[in-house]
């Protein structure tokens, strides 16, 4: 786990470089699978917002999909109505459509605590998936918005049917993301939203306003959230009413679980084990996939309280004491 | 002349039918030792939450260094100088004794909410927490992890977040409760070192620690003031014998 805090030390280790080696080898490597590695690693992206509430700050929440779905259908919208085209645009788009959801959402869930937030993060995530679905002369309704064209970016880099360009851009992306919700986490902010999360009673009580602190990093996340819906939009070129509702909201929660929740890294390992195993499951079982995911969160939960990454912790632990 | 640094008029609170604050009227002078007693259920502990703005009063007022606080929110009267222990250990249990201690520090310096540097680079957060965790003896125990600590220990980095908070009126919710005797003496020692000018209400049961501390007692029954008064009064009234202290000192 990555230690933070006003004696941790904020240098990057060299394991956290692996996952950025591991991203560019696949670029060179598996040159088929670039438009599955973009899913990937938008769900990183979007796994990683999660982790900054739901891990950091103790936030409980199954409707993260409504940010993530408002940032794909305003940067669809945008492209495929208003013919706005610059994938860079569309993300700044995204980014500050999801913030304003998250400010205004998070004024009212952060008030409240415990399975009444929960239920009011899953009712609004139900709302904009109402709004999408019912709003069909713009967002296409059930059948999705389709005739979303992007520009090359910067007018150079066309997006190619191979997903190279889509790749790139979400990896770099996903850096950016990454090092943004790293600085966070190490700085005195990311040490009170631990604080918050581990005795929010304790925060008033040294005179920390946590509402207010909820409420940033809520909209921080939002607006993460966002650009990881706009990322899945500019690779699909089509917004689909499965962005949003409860159902991409579990599954990214079970993503964060199986990787494990407030690590940072968890974010990474979490998206890549359950899309894989989505994928090969469903090739060789197309009807019972959902089965094995399920098995998977059974054992992870049961013996990995921890998630992958604290199974890999207590393991490298061991082997250090034996040696 | 004496300077009132928290004072409550008339102070109320009820639970349906239930009341359990009625009309307190309670002066805590600068750098004073007051202890406030009675028996379990007496609304010790609901007069505490009164005071730091946890639970907002049903009529009365709250008057911090003679302004009146009673709709500020808890963080607002941190900020004007009252700090708290809690009953039970309220810490950050999975965190570090030293950001256990650096989180209070930081809010006071205001550096709680900067989201950019890392937080190691605020060396005087750090240091200051350092120091502090020096004065109560617990600098070894620094990186522990405070769930790690003893029993004993946790209540020392319970006042050591407080004080982190700098305060002029500091409340000790029971800081020796659950502490095994041979450890309450470091907590006794603890509390005989704070400094001179911050004013102090104590909620104890352990009679011997409150008459050693105490310049002032304060007795609360059924959520009024029986009595108030220097600890020899309080100690040869019989009403408080009756009260509270027969069942104790026999």
């Amino acid at each position: 786990m990555s230690e933070t805090g006003y004696a941790a030390s904020p240098r990057i280790r060299w394991t956290e470089w692996l996952p950025w080696l591991a991203g560019v080898a696949v670029f060179f490597l598996l040159p088929e699978y670039l438009l599955f590695g973009a899913r990937i690693l938008t769900y990183i992206l979007f796994a990683l917002s999660l982790d900054l509430i739901v891990g950091y700050a103790g936030i409980i929440t199954l409707g993260h999909s409504a940010f993530f779905g408002a940032g794909a259908y305003v940067a669809g919208i945008l492209a495929a109505k208003v013919k706005l085209t610059d994938p860079i645009v569309l993300l700044v788009a995204a980014t500050v459509a999801a913030g304003v959801l998250g400010v205004t959402t998070g004024a009212v869930i952060l008030r409240t605590r415990g399975l009444t937030q929960l239920m009011l993060t899953l009712a609004i995530a139900a709302l904009c998936l109402e709004v999408a679905n019912k709003a069909t002369p713009i967002t296409g309704g059930a059948d999705g918005l389709s005739g979303v064209t992007i520009a090359p970016i910067f007018g150079l880099f066309r997006f190619d049917l191979f997903g190279k360009t889509a790749y790139l851009l979400c990896l770099v992306t996903l850096l950016a993301g990454w090092w943004l919700v790293r600085r966070l986490i190490y700085s005195p902010f990311g040490a009170t939203l631990t604080g918050i999360r581990e005795n929010s009673d304790r925060m008033h009580a040294i005179g920390a306003p946590v509402y207010r602190r909820l409420l940033a990093v809520y909209t921080i996340s939002a607006m993460i959230a966002g650009v990881a819906g706009a990322l899945s939009t500019e690779t699909n070129q089509f917004v689909g009413l499965n962005v949003l509702g409860f159902e991409p909201s579990g599954e990214l929660l079970v993503m964060l679980i199986l990787g494990g929740v407030g690590r940072l890294y968890g974010a990474f390992v979490g998206p890549v084990v359950f899309l894989i195993a989505q994928d090969a499951l469903a090739k060789q079982f197309p009807q019972f996939w959902y089965l094995g995911i399920g098995l998977m969160l059974v054992l992870v939960v049961l013996f990995a309280r921890g998630g992958l990454l604290g199974l890999a912790d207590a393991l490298a632990a061991r082997v250090r004491r034996s040696v | 002349m004496t300077h009132t640094a928290l004072e409550t008029r008339a102070l109320c609170k009820s639970f349906g039918a239930l009341t359990v604050a009625d009309q307190i009227d309670f002066r805590l002078e600068t750098g004073i030792r007051h202890a406030l007693i009675g028996p379990n259920g007496a609304g010790k502990t609901t007069f505490v939450n009164m005071l730091t703005g946890r639970l907002a009063p049903s009529s009365g007022q709250v008057l911090l260094d003679g302004g009146d606080v009673t709709r500020l929110s808890q963080e607002a009267r941190v900020k004007r100088g009252l700090g708290r222990t809690f009953q039970i250990n309220t810490l950050f249990r999975g965190m570090t004794v030293l950001d256990n201690v650096a989180l209070g520090v930081a809010e006071r310096q205001r550096v709680g909410g900067r989201p950019w540097r890392p937080a190691s680079a605020y060396a005087h957060v750090r240091d200051e927490a350092v120091d502090l965790l020096r004065t109560f003896g617990l600098e070894t125990d620094a990186r522990r992890r405070v769930v790690d600590l003893p029993y004993g220990k946790q209540r020392l980095v319970e006042i050591a977040i407080a004080l982190g908070l700098q305060p002029t009126v500091l409340l000790l919710d029971e800081p020796a409760a659950g502490v095994p005797s041979l450890e309450s003496g470091r907590i006794l020692d603890a509390l005989a070192q704070l400094p001179a000018h911050i004013a102090i209400m104590i909620i104890e049961h352990d009679m011997d620690l409150v008459f050693r501390f105490a310049q002032r007692i304060t007795v609360l029954v059924q959520g009024q003031v029986l009595r108030e008064g220097p600890p020899a009064e309080i100690a040869d009234d019989p009403r408080v014998h009756q009260a509270y202290l027969g069942e104790r000192r026999g």
